[in-house]
């Protein structure tokens, strides 16, 4: 299909009368909406695991872990709720405005345009989905084109299960972002690189649009030296995974580099040995459990990230590559140049660079140093550092003790702070990012209060004073004539 | 030249146009020992602002550029760095600074809005003082209870593990504020930021320049100025100081420079609350208590700021057979409020600015609406004053009818049926308030459910922005993002989610290498049937 100015206006339109409709707004159609995007997960999990295979080589465990549970998960939690999120707000009025009630009420912000990424490319484009159509909004999804077999998948299956008046997909590179920046959305959601947010936000200003944006950050992990072999021990398993195992450390909230005290680095680096022989076996490449490279380009990336000669020196394992599969193996590197790419450069991929500190509490100012990542991991037991790390350093998220769990948690609200992007989604917080909360105040025409209005005088100003105060008592003996002044 | 521009910044300002500056004068006498003492004076300026402010006004007026800008933010960055802003205590000593401020400066405060806006007192104290006032003491009563982190339920997915999220502060934040409630709408997003523990920068308007000056005073006076600075200034100053990068920007204003401002933040990934207008409609239903309803609808339009506020009222629609009655009933309470001559009245605000006079003038002078003029319509050049004045019945494309009016002019559009009025609203961008008086509660309904603003009111204008626990922002053209009260909290902070996890009760489930089991078991542990799951571990599903 040929994506041109004419074709996206026409769909905007489209859109946006559907919206005006009202369709969009009621329960049933939330609820409706919902429950096919879960239909369309469960039925089509063995297509969408092929796809998420072609694009990124991941494994099925691995597809349904992060993509297809994860989103069934957060479709079955929305469907549960909606109708609660939905309802109005009570809100208290002082007695001063009596009678009056006070609410806010979520609406829907309108004709909303999601960019999702390649790394999840399923799950980042449905689950803010999830979240626009919880608050009645109609859609526009544009996945990412570098992951093509899900991005055809999305934009062929969508329109088998979903409202088509409200929800559409629209596949295309950077050419067709920039035709649909150019008209006015009611909220962008962006998921992607900092530098192409710059771009979406300066469009976005144009028409006064609100934008979220899920960024990502250099995600460091403290590990502090656990005196108990095995919580040393489950720490770095479960640092394995929170590294390699999304979609082999091209995740946003993988683990982009490990802080550890000195003095257990070379016993952290035999156990990450260990534990990633036991997972992915002695040739990973042939172990089908790990993912590939997305493309050519990432990979040349991710190749010249190891050419730097101080970085290839401080490889303690891995560093092989191969172009044709493009796969690069799991990688560890210990204290790599800190003005190297590696390190100021977010890496994205399965290069795992160990930075050793003399005290496991410097790593505090290492992190406050750099831009502020998504999260931050810290396996520890210390209340001490635990309470530092909450309070010193900012980030999107902190986990203590595990990896990536936090993005499972409907409960929590997911988003960056600084570099890492703003605004929050996952679960209500998603609703709320595609709603307008409306405050509503309704009062009768009975019962007035004449101090507010013209010709003044003192009386009234003292009456005021007491009113903003809310002293009744003063306001009754000032009416009376009873009060007296200083 | 570091040191010049903090000497600049601690130098306490005073009249009207031209700040005594005193970097002029100090160069003079001490520019070679300020330039190799740079640093011992950054330190030593903070306490020697009093003696500085005893140098008489020779300055020329020093320009506050990029430059300047930046060194202004690192400063307060390194405040931020240090933590000191973070502490409950320092908070709450800030917000007691303000608390006194109010109570000690109220008079000044007011005859500084009158100077600018011939604010009558009554007026600046219900609209301005009073409202920083309660917003101050809300703060200062619920803070502890704001920065406590909020709990929550943690899924079947992540036990076991406690999580919840923390308000942390974003860091330096810059608020620029606007003329019309020049005292409020700078100290209303000051008192947020400072809640919140941030370190921010005041731009007032310098279109209220009276206001402007003083709040330059009073911060540096009551403050502490290694975190809470104003930089006072116009377009140059707004620009310099949008070039930094800084952590969160509030802006009130009109929608135009809202696109400027947002368009700025965007090189630096820097999230905003714009705070802006648009054409706050009153639907007027005919079964209501007229003498009510015209008292209400003159408290949010003429005795509010001479409707020069962005959530006064724009326009009114009734109906045809009712627009006479409520005419008659505004004139009525016009001249109860203000007195026969309303030219004359103190009780009412002036326009602003020759320039906004002039925009005003011309809106009431287009051919299409000169000759609708049913009430008032004089205006005073001099004293920049423009009647109360109703226009009934102008035609849509009229300028009036297009633009917001910000100003004592009131059309009047009449339609059939009351319903009608949806379809004119509609057509025009979101409001920041919509306002309704009926005494039909299908109609309340209705216009809840269809009309999208900011917010709204029924059956009452402009309170609502007044009440505790009622967000206040717009939408759309009308601007994005919300503050007040707890949301202000909000709004200056980031919500941190924090995940507690225990070494305990490993599950090798979600590691490689992976196996059909595995699979099965993850399934029914996403799908949150415990049933399921047991079946599961039990081998039977």
């Amino acid at each position: 299909m040929e994506i041109n100015g004419e074709f996206l206006e026409e769909t905007v339109r489209e859109l946006r009368q559907y919206f005006r409709s009202g369709s969009t707004r009621s329960v049933t159609w939330r609820k409706n909406q919902l429950t096919a995007l879960l239909d369309l997960v469960h039925k089509n999990e063995d297509a969408i695991s092929e796809s998420l295979y072609q694009d990124l080589g991941k494994h099925p465990v691995e597809a349904f872990r992060d993509e297809i549970g994860a989103i069934g998960k957060s479709a079955t939690y929305s469907l549960s709720c909606v109708e609660k999120w939905m309802a109005p707000k009570k809100s208290d009025i002082p007695l001063l405005f009596f009678p009056a009630k006070g609410e806010v009420l979520a609406e829907p912000l309108g004709v909303v345009l999601i960019f999702s990424s390649w790394n999840f490319p399923i799950m980042l484009a449905l689950d803010p989905l999830i979240g626009a159509i919880a608050a009645g909004n109609v859609v526009v999804i544009k996945p990412s084109e570098q992951a093509p077999a899900c991005s055809s998948f999305l934009a062929n299956t969508i329109p088998r299960y979903l409202d088509s008046n409200a929800i559409r997909v629209i596949e295309g590179g950077a050419a067709v972002s920039q035709q649909l920046l150019l008209h006015k959305w009611d909220k962008i959601f962006f998921t992607g690189s900092p530098r192409v947010a710059r771009f979406v936000m300066s469009a976005a200003a144009k028409n006064l649009t609100p934008v979220t944006l899920e960024l990502g950050g250099k995600c460091p992990a403290i590990l502090d030296s656990l005196p108990n072999p095995s919580d040393f021990k489950l720490a770095v398993k479960r640092i394995v995974g929170g590294k390699w195992g999304p979609c082999s450390g091209q995740a946003c909230i993988g683990i982009d580099y490990v802080l550890v005290e000195e003095k257990v680095s070379s016993h952290l680096v035999e156990l990450l040995k260990k534990i990633i022989r036991r997972f992915y076996g002695d040739n990973p490449i042939e172990s089908k459990v790990i993912s590939r490279i997305v493309n050519k380009q990432n990979f040349t990336r991710l190749c010249n990230l190891l050419k730097d000669p101080l970085v290839a020196a401080s490889i303690v394992h891995g560093g092989s590559v191969e172009e044709k599969h493009l796969f690069i193996e799991p990688t560890i590197l210990l204290d790599p140049p800190l003005d190297a790419d590696v390190m100021t450069e977010e890496i994205f991929g399965p290069l795992l660079p160990i930075i050793t500190v003399n005290k496991i509490g410097e790593s505090i100012e290492f992190i406050n140093s750099r831009p502020k990542p998504l999260a931050i991991y810290a396996f520890t037991k210390d209340e001490t550092l635990k309470r530092r790390i909450l309070t010193e350093t900012s980030s999107g998220s902190v986990t203590f003790n595990d990896t990536m769990v936090q993005f499972l948690c409907d409960t929590l609200p997911f988003g960056g702070v600084g570099q890492s992007g703003f605004g929050r989604y996952h679960g209500k917080y998603s609703f709320d990012t595609f709603s307008h909360e409306k405050a509503v105040m309704h009062r009768s025409l009975c019962l007035e209060i004449e101090p507010r209005y013209p010709p003044w005088s003192k009386f009234k100003l003292e009456f005021l004073r007491l009113a903003y105060k809310l002293n009744y008592f003063g306001l009754l003996l000032h009416i009376l004539g009873l009060k007296r002044y200083k | 030249m570091k040191s010049l521009f903090l000497v600049s910044f601690l130098a306490p300002s005073a009249p009207v146009g031209s700040r005594p500056f005193s970097q002029h004068l100090t160069t003079k006498c001490f520019g070679k020992q300020l330039h190799f003492h740079s640093r011992c004076v950054l330190f030593s300026s903070y306490t020697c602002s009093a003696t500085l402010s005893v140098v008489p006004d020779l300055q020329e007026k020093e320009t506050f550029d990029g430059e300047k800008a930046s060194l202004l933010l690192k400063d307060l960055r390194k405040t931020f760095n240090s933590g000191k802003t973070k502490s409950y205590e320092w908070r709450i000593s800030q917000l007691e600074g303000i608390a006194k401020m109010l109570e000690e400066k109220e008079k000044e405060i007011l005859d500084a809005l009158n100077k600018d806006l011939s604010k009558p007192g009554l007026e600046g104290y219900i609209s301005e003082v009073s409202q920083a006032k309660s917003s101050c003491s809300e703060a200062l009563q619920e803070l502890k209870h704001w920065m406590k982190p909020e709990k929550v339920k943690t899924s079947f997915t992540t036990l076991p593990s406690s999580a919840e999220i923390v308000s942390e502060p974003l860091g330096a934040v810059l608020v620029i504020s606007t003329w019309n409630f020049p005292f409020l709408l700078s100290m209303d997003p000051v008192i947020g930021a400072i809640s919140a523990g941030n370190a921010v920068v005041l731009k007032p308007s310098e279109i209220a320049p009276a206001t402007s000056s003083l709040l330059a005073n009073l911060i540096e006076g009551y403050l502490d100025n290694s975190a809470i600075r104003v930089v006072e200034g116009a377009i140059p100053e707004t620009t310099a100081l949008l070039e930094q990068k800084w952590d969160k920007i509030l802006y009130t204003g009109s929608a135009r420079v809202g696109r400027i401002v947002m368009a700025a933040a965007a090189k630096h990934l820097t999230p905003v609350i714009l705070e802006l207008g648009g054409k706050c409609p009153a639907v007027v239903d005919s079964d209501v208590n007229l003498q009510v309803t015209a008292r209400r609808i003159i408290g949010g339009k003429w005795a509010c700021n001479s409707g020069q506020a962005c959530i006064s009222v724009d326009y009114i629609i009734t109906r045809k057979e009712f627009a006479p009655k409520l005419i008659n009933a505004l004139k009525e309470e016009l001249k109860q409020f203000f007195g026969e001559d309303l030219m004359e009245s103190k009780d009412m605000s002036r326009i602003v600015s020759p320039t906004q006079f002039s925009r005003l003038v011309k809106l009431l002078d287009e051919d299409k609406v000169s000759d609708k003029i049913v009430f008032g319509g004089q205006r005073d050049e001099m004293k920049l004053k423009i009647a109360p004045t109703i226009i009934l019945d102008v035609p849509d494309d009229a300028m009036v009818m297009q633009e917001e009016i910000f100003g004592p002019i009131m059309p009047i559009i009449t339609v059939e049926n009351i319903e009608d009025s949806f379809g004119i609203i509609k057509s025009k961008p979101k409001p920041l308030a919509a306002y309704l008086f009926t005494n039909n509660e299908q109609l309340k309904k209705a216009y809840v459910e269809n009309i999208s603003s900011g917010g709204m009111l029924i059956n009452d204008t402009v309170i609502h922005v007044a009440t505790r626990g009622l967000p206040f922002g717009g939408v759309e053209e009308s601007g994005m993002g919300c503050y007040h009260g707890k949301f202000s909290f909000d709004s200056f902070s980031h919500k941190k989610s924090v995940l507690y996890r225990s070494f305990d009760a490993d599950s090798s489930l979600r590691f490689p290498p992976y196996t059909p089991e595995k699979e099965k078991l993850l399934k029914a542990i996403f799908s949150g049937n415990i049933i399921r799951i047991i079946l599961t571990l039990l081998g039977w599903s």
